[in-house]
C-alpha cells in the first residue's frame, strides 16, 4: 500500500516542458531517501490546465502544484512528502484572486467542468490495464458480451443522442444502426484519430491519456454492427499516442479483451493502428478510408455512403475519438444519465481545446449548453492584461466566430450553426481588441488553400483565389467591391466543392464579414487596421520622446533609422520591413506603430 | 426484374433503373448535362463540378456524373444557381490555364473551350498566381503541358485502367497539384508505351503528339528526296471525320487524291505491307507448330505492346513473331525492293507513313528497323497530322475524287484491311493459315469468334487435324490478364493477337479525338471496326496470299516467305527493358 501517490502529467503541454524529467527525478530522489516503497509516482494523461504546466498533483491531500521544474522536485519532496509541509510558493495560484489554491478539485478551472470523456485523464496511469480496470473499466465490454443483444446497444446510443464529436453532429446511433442494418458479412469498426485542426488535441490528450476506453468502446461498436476488425486512423505527429494506443492493445489482448474469442465469449475483434501521413483532409472520413487503403488521401463522392461502401468497400461505421470515449460509459449509466447532460438537441458534455488570449488555456469538458461567458470567465480565467473579448473561434478551419454579442450563447450544435459557426472538432480560440478578423480569417484559409487536396475545381482553385481577395484586402490594395465579390466566391466554394473542407473553408471569411465588416472596410476605405495587426497597413514611427541612444538604430537588421546620439532618429519608411525590433528595445516607448 | 425509380429533371417525370446517374437519367429526358472529367466506365471522379446540379433538399450541389437516382427525387439541371456555378467553376479553371487558344494543337477541338464559349465566360475575371510548369518533350511521340492542364484526371484513369500500365498520377496537392511521373521523372524514364490512350482522352491541348509535319513539308519541298507514303488500315477510317464526316466513314478514295494532290511520289496502301505481313508471320507460325518451336506465338505488329512486354514480361520475348510490323515492312522494302526498281540511292528516299498511332514515332527509331541501312521509316504522321497537311495545303477533301493507289505497293486483299480492328490480325492470319495446313481453300474465310470489342477473346480452330487455340486481346490491360494466365500456366493457347488500344487501331492514340459526351455515348472503336468489316465483305480479294501483288515480291526479290532474305528486310530484334 502506498502511502502517497505523486502524480505527473504527461500531456502534451506538460511534456514539451520536461514532465518527463521531473517524473524521472522524483523516482530517483525517493529512490535515494529509501522512500520508493511507500510513495508511488505515476504518469498521467492530461490534467487539463496546461496553461499551470507542468503540473504535479499529490495526493492524498490532491495538492496541486503548478509550474514545476526539475530544479523544485527535491523541495517538493523533502518539503511535503517527507515532512508533511505543503510547499506554497508551488501551489497554483487563480489568476483572478491570487489566492493560492490547494487542492486541483478546488480550482474553478474543474468545478465547473463534467469530466466524461476526460474522467481518467490526470487520474490514472494509461499505460497500466489495471488501473484503468480499478475505475469500472472494460465493465460496459462485460455487459454488452455477456447480457445485451447487437440492436439493443444501437437502441441504447440512439436514446442516449449521442452526436458525432468530430465536428458533423450527426446522430451516433442513427449511424451505428445504417451499418448494422447494411447488408454484408465483412464490416469495419474506424476510429478518425487525425484530428487535423490547428490547436485541437482533444483526441491526442485521449490516446495519450485513456487509450483503453477507445478500444474497449470499439470492441462494443463491433459487437453492435456486427464487425470483426477495426482501425485507428491516427495522424503521424502523435508518436506517443500511438506508442500508447500499442501497449494498450497489447495488455488488452493478453487479459482476453481484445483479438480472439473475448472473455470467452466467442466474439472476435482485433485492431490494427494506420498512421497518417501529414494531411488535413485525410481526417475527412472517405480520404481517410482511401488513405487506409493506400490510395492517395482524396475525399470520394457520397452516396455511396460509407455506412454502406466504405473501406475497402464494405459498410463501415467511422466516428472521432471523442464520439467512441462517451460509449463505455453510456452502456453503464445508461442514456438516461446521458441524455440529463446538455440541451434538447445535444445531449452529453464537449471536450474543447482553449486557446488564444485566455488565462487558463488547455483543455475543458463542458456540459452542452454552457454559455460562452461561462467558458471564458468562470473555467477559462478570463482575458489577461485587462484586455476586452472580441470573439471566440470554433470549428477551427472550417468554423467561425462567435462575437461579443452572443456571448451568452448556450454552446451546442445547432446554436452555433444558427449564427455562423459551427462547432467543429473542439478547438476554440479567445481574441481580444488586439486581433484583427481579417488576419485571423487569412490564418485559416491559407490554413485549408495549404491542406487543400486538389481533386475539385472550386476548392483547388476557388480558396485560392480566395485567399488572394483577401491579402490584398489586408495589403490595402482592394476596392470596396471585393467584398461582395468575395462573399459570392464564398457562397459558390460552399455549395460545390466535394467534400467538407471545401465547403467549409469559406466559413472563417463569411463569419467575420457578418460580424466585424466594419474591420474589412475599414482595411479598405482608410487603408488601416483597427487592431493594429496588418503590417502592410502600419507604419513604425518615432515621437518626440526620442532620447537618441541610438539602440534602435543598431538593432535595425535593415539599416533603416538613422540619427546622431541624443539626436531625434528616424525611421526611412521606405526600408522598413516592420519587423517591429526597434519598439520592443526602446526603453523610452518613444516607438508607435500606427 | 430490375427495380425502376421515378424521379422528376425539370419537372419532367423520368423512370430508369435504380442505379443510374442523374447524367444518365436525364439524357433518357432530352436534358444533356454538360462534363468534363466524366469518363463512361473508367473516369466517374465527379470533381471538376461542371456537371453539378440541383437536388431538392441536398446540403450542396451534387455532381450529376456520379450521384444515383432516388425514388421521388427532384432535380434541377438550368436553374441560375446551378449555371452560374458553372461558369465560374469554369472561370476558376480558366484563371489556371495557359490561354493559347489560337496556336493550341486543340483549338475548336478543346472540350474547355467549347463549354466556355457555351457559359459566356469571362477568361480573365480570377485572374491570379499561376504555376509555370515546363513542357515534358522527352519522347519522340507526346507532348505534355500541364500549363494547360484541368486536373480531370482522364489521362491518368486511361493509363492506369484502359491500359494497366500506370505511370501517371497526381502529384504534390492542392493548387500544386498536377499530372507527372513517379519522383516527378521525365516521361521517357518511365514504362511509358507510347500508345495515345492520354491524348484520346484528354479535353484539352495539354497532351498531343509530337507533331513531324514540318520535317515532311521540308522533305516534299527538297528536290534530291523522292518522298513516298503509305496508309495504315485505320486511316482510311477515321480521317473522314477530321472533314466533318460521320464516325466511320470509308474515304480511301479522297485519302489517295488528297496524298497525291500533297506531292508524295508514290502514295502506297500499308494494307499490301500487311498482307506481307500475314505471308512472314502465317508461315512463321505453321513453322513453330510443325517443328515445336516457342509457343504460344504472339504477334508484333503494336509498338506500345512490344514495349509493354520488354518492360513487363521480358521473359517472353522469344514468343513474339519475329516480323515487323506492316508500317516498317513498308519502309524496308520502299528502300530496297523499290529504290533498286527505280535505281535511286535509299538515302535519297524520305519514307513517310500515315499510322492512327503514336507508338509508330516510336518505332521507327528502335534498332534494327533499317533494312537498308537508313531507317525504314522517316516520319510516322498519325492521321490527325495528316488531317492538318490537307487543311493547310488548301485541298477541298470532300470534294476530291476518288483516287487508285500507286503500283507496286497499291494491290492489298482486304484481311490487310482487317489489322485495324481488334481480332483482325488473327483473321487475316486464319484465313492463310488455314488455307497452307490443310492444302485447299477454306470454305468459311469469315473467323467471326475473334470479332467484337469483347476484352477477351477466345476460339478453337480445327486445322488439319490439330485443334488450334487462338487469342485476341486489345487494350493492355487485357494484355496483361492474358500474359499472367501465361505465366500461371492456366492457358495453352497457340496464337494470341495483342493491340494496344481498346478496340484495336481504329481506336489508336493517333486517331481523330472524340469528345467526352460522344465517348460516353456510342461506341466508337465498334462503330469504326464495323466499317472495316462492311469493306471486307464486299471485296472480291479477301485473302493476304492470292494477292498478286505479294505474289510479284516473293518472285522478284524475297523468294519463299521466312527466308534468308525475307529475314534481312522483314524481321527485327527485341530487347529486355526495366521499368525504372
Amino acid at each position: 500500500m502506498f502511502r502517497s501517490h505523486i502524480l505527473v502529467c504527461g500531456g502534451t503541454g506538460c511534456h514539451s516542458n520536461d514532465s518527463a524529467a521531473i517524473r524521472e527525478k522524483f523516482e530517483a530522489a525517493l529512490k535515494a531517501r529509501k522512500l520508493d516503497k511507500d510513495v508511488q509516482v505515476v504518469t498521467t494523461g492530461c490534467f487539463g490546465l496546461c496553461a499551470a504546466g507542468p503540473v504535479v498533483v499529490v495526493y492524498p491531500e490532491g495538492a496541486f502544484y503548478s509550474g514545476m521544474t526539475v530544479d523544485d522536485v527535491e523541495t517538493v519532496v523533502d518539503e511535503h512528502i517527507v515532512k508533511g509541509r505543503l510547499v506554497e510558493r508551488l501551489l497554483y495560484k487563480e489568476k483572478a484572486s491570487h489566492a493560492a489554491i490547494k487542492a486541483l478539485s478546488d480550482t474553478n478551472f474543474i468545478k465547473k467542468q463534467t469530466r466524461v470523456v476526460l474522467r481518467n485523464c490526470g487520474v490514472i496511469n494509461p499505460e497500466n490495464i489495471d488501473e484503468y480496470i480499478a475505475y469500472d473499466g472494460y465493465q460496459a465490454l462485460i455487459k454488452v458480451l455477456t447480457e445485451m443483444q447487437p440492436q439493443e446497444v444501437v437502441d441504447i446510443v440512439k436514446k442516449s443522442g449521442l452526436r458525432g464529436r468530430g465536428g458533423g453532429g450527426f446522430p451516433t446511433g442513427l449511424k451505428w444502426q445504417f451499418t448494422k442494418d447494411a447488408p454484408g458479412d465483412v464490416k469495419y469498426v474506424c476510429v478518425n484519430a487525425d484530428e487535423g485542426d490547428p490547436g485541437a488535441f482533444m483526441d491526442r490528450s485521449v490516446l495519450e491519456g485513456d487509450p483503453h476506453a477507445l478500444l474497449e468502446a470499439m470492441v462494443i461498436a463491433g459487437f453492435a454492427i456486427g464487425a470483426h476488425q477495426g482501425y485507428i486512423y491516427v495522424r503521424a505527429e502523435y508518436p506517443i499516442a500511438v506508442q500508447r494506443c500499442k501497449i494498450a492493445m497489447e495488455q488488452a489482448k493478453e487479459y482476453g479483451l481484445l483479438g480472439k474469442n473475448i472473455l470467452g465469449t466467442g466474439f472476435d475483434f482485433d485492431i490494427e493502428i494506420r498512421l497518417g501521413a501529414g494531411a488535413f483532409v485525410c481526417g475527412e472520413e472517405t480520404a481517410l478510408m482511401t488513405s487506409i487503403e493506400g490510395n492517395r488521401g482524396e475525399p470520394r463522392n457520397r452516396p455511396p455512403f460509407p455506412a454502406v461502401k466504405g473501406l475497402f468497400g464494405k459498410p463501415t461505421l467511422l466516428n472521432n475519438v471523442e464520439t467512441y470515449v462517451n460509449i463505455p460509459q453510456i452502456i453503464l449509466k445508461g442514456p438516461q444519465w446521458f441524455t440529463s447532460m446538455g440541451t434538447e438537441k445535444s445531449k452529453g458534455t464537449k471536450v474543447f481545446a482553449l486557446g488564444g488570449k485566455i488565462n487558463n488555456t488547455g483543455l475543458v469538458e463542458i456540459p452542452m449548453g454552457t454559455t460562452l461567458r461561462e467558458v471564458i470567465e468562470d473555467i477559462g480565467g478570463g482575458i489577461p492584461n485587462g484586455k476586452k473579448f472580441k470573439a471566440a473561434q470554433t470549428g477551427g478551419p472550417s468554423g467561425g466566430c462567435i462575437p461579443a454579442s452572443e456571448y451568452d450563447i448556450p454552446i451546442d450544435y445547432d446554436n452555433l450553426i444558427s449564427i455562423g459557426s459551427m462547432m467543429g472538432s473542439g478547438g476554440m480560440i479567445v481574441m481580444d481588441e488586439d486581433n484583427c478578423m481579417v488576419d485571423i480569417a487569412r490564418f485559416f484559409l491559407d490554413f485549408t488553400v495549404d491542406e487543400s487536396c486538389g481533386k475539385c475545381t472550386p476548392c483547388r482553385v476557388g480558396t485560392k483565389r480566395l485567399l488572394e481577395m483577401l491579402t490584398r484586402v489586408i495589403e490595402g490594395k482592394a476596392e470596396l467591391e471585393d467584398l461582395d465579390k468575395m462573399e459570392e466566391l464564398c457562397y459558390y466554394i460552399k455549395n460545390n466543392a466535394l467534400c467538407g473542407l471545401g465547403q467549409t473553408a469559406p466559413n472563417p471569411v463569411l463569419s467575420t464579414m457578418r460580424y466585424f465588416r466594419d474591420e474589412y472596410e475599414a482595411h479598405i476605405k482608410e487603408k488601416r487596421c483597427p487592431a493594429g495587426v496588418c503590417k502592410a497597413l502600419l507604419s513604425y514611427f518615432i515621437t518626440e520622446a526620442c532620447k537618441g541612444c541610438t539602440v534602435c538604430a543598431k538593432k535595425c537588421p535593415v539599416g533603416a533609422i538613422t540619427g546622431v546620439v541624443k539626436g531625434q532618429h528616424v525611421i526611412d519608411q521606405s526600408k522598413c520591413i516592420k519587423c517591429g525590433v526597434c519598439m520592443d528595445n526602446c526603453k523610452f516607448a518613444a516607438i508607435i506603430k500606427k | 426484374m430490375e427495380k425502376m425509380v421515378n424521379l422528376k429533371i425539370n419537372n419532367i417525370a423520368v423512370t430508369v433503373p435504380a442505379g443510374t446517374t442523374i447524367l444518365e437519367a436525364a439524357k433518357t429526358a432530352g436534358i444533356k448535362i454538360p462534363t468534363l472529367c466524366y469518363l463512361k466506365d473508367i473516369n466517374p471522379l465527379g470533381a471538376c463540378r461542371v456537371c453539378v446540379v440541383e437536388v431538392k433538399g441536398a446540403r450542396s450541389l451534387v455532381a450529376s456524373c456520379v450521384y444515383p437516382v432516388a425514388e421521388g427525387m427532384e432535380v434541377t439541371t438550368n436553374s441560375k444557381k446551378v449555371t452560374d456555378s458553372r461558369k465560374t467553376t469554369l472561370e476558376l479553371m480558366l484563371s489556371d490555364h495557359k490561354q493559347e487558344c489560337l496556336s493550341c494543337a486543340r483549338n475548336l477541338s478543346c472540350e474547355l473551350q467549347a463549354l466556355s464559349l457555351e457559359y459566356n465566360c469571362d477568361s480573365n475575371k480570377f485572374k491570379g498566381e499561376t504555376v509555370e510548369y515546363p513542357l515534358d518533350c522527352t519522347t519522340p511521340y507526346l507532348v505534355r503541358d500541364n500549363n494547360k492542364c484541368i486536373l480531370c484526371r482522364r489521362c491518368v484513369a486511361a493509363c492506369h485502367k484502359y491500359q494497366s500500365v500506370g505511370v501517371i498520377g497526381a502529384n504534390a496537392r492542392g493548387f500544386d497539384t498536377h499530372v507527372g511521373c513517379a519522383f516527378e521523372r521525365d516521361l521517357i524514364d518511365v514504362p511509358c508505351v507510347g500508345c495515345g490512350q492520354c491524348i484520346n482522352v484528354c479535353p484539352t491541348g495539354a497532351l498531343h503528339e509530337r507533331e513531324e509535319i514540318d520535317d515532311v513539308v521540308e522533305a516534299l519541298n527538297d528536290k534530291t528526296k523522292y518522298v513516298v507514303v503509305g496508309t495504315a488500315p485505320s486511316v482510311r477510317i477515321g480521317l473522314g471525320e477530321e472533314f466533318g464526316m460521320p464516325i466511320g466513314s470509308n474515304v480511301e478514295g479522297k485519302m489517295v487524291a488528297a496524298l497525291r494532290r500533297l506531292g508524295f511520289k508514290g502514295v502506297f496502301d500499308v494494307n499490301f505491307t500487311a498482307d506481307l505481313t500475314i505471308m512472314e508471320e502465317g508461315f512463321e507460325f505453321i513453322g513453330r507448330i510443325q517443328n515445336g518451336g516457342k509457343l504460344p506465338m504472339i504477334t508484333s505488329c503494336s509498338p506500345a505492346w512490344i514495349k509493354f512486354i520488354e518492360h513487363n514480361y521480358p521473359e517472353y520475348l522469344e514468343n513474339l513473331s519475329t516480323c515487323k510490323s506492316p508500317q516498317q515492312m513498308f519502309g524496308a522494302i520502299s528502300k530496297t525492293y523499290y529504290a533498286q526498281k527505280l535505281g535511286i540511292d535509299p538515302k535519297d528516299m524520305y519514307v513517310v507513313s500515315i499510322m492512327p498511332c503514336t507508338a509508330k514515332k516510336f518505332e521507327k527509331g528502335r534498332a534494327d528497323q533499317s533494312a537498308s541501312g537508313y531507317p525504314d521509316i522517316d516520319a510516322a504522321l498519325t492521321t490527325r497530322e495528316l488531317a492538318k497537311m490537307i487543311k493547310r495545303a488548301g485541298i477541298l477533301f470532300n470534294e476530291l475524287p476518288d483516287e487508285e493507289f500507286d503500283t507496286p505497293f497499291g494491290i492489298s486483299s482486304s484481311a490487310g484491311l482487317l489489322f485495324g480492328a481488334t481480332g483482325g490480325v488473327m483473321e487475316a492470319a486464319l484465313r492463310t493459315v488455314v488455307a497452307v495446313l490443310e492444302g485447299k481453300e477454306p470454305e468459311n474465310i469469315d473467323f467471326v469468334e475473334v470479332r467484337g470489342t469483347k476484352n477477351i477473346k477466345e476460339a478453337t480452330y480445327k486445322v488439319a487435324g490439330i485443334d488450334v487455340k487462338v487469342a485476341v486481346a486489345s487494350g493492355l490491360a487485357n494484355a496483361r490478364e492474358i500474359m499472367e494466365k501465361i505465366k500461371s500456366g492456366e492457358c495453352d493457347y497457340h496464337f494470341i493477337e495483342i493491340m494496344s488500344c481498346p478496340g484495336g487501331c481504329v481506336n489508336g492514340g493517333g486517331q481523330p479525338i472524340k469528345d467526352a459526351y460522344t465517348r460516353n455515348n456510342m461506341n466508337v472503336p465498334a462503330i469504326r471496326a464495323a466499317s472495316i468489316y462492311a469493306a471486307d465483305k464486299d471485296k472480291a480479294l479477301r485473302k493476304s496470299h492470292e494477292n498478286p501483288a505479294i505474289k510479284e515480291i516473293y518472285k522478284e526479290f524475297l523468294g519463299e516467305p521466312n527466308s534468308h532474305k525475307a529475314h534481312e528486310v522483314l524481321h527485327t530484334t527485341y530487347t529486355p527493358r526495366n521499368k525504372y
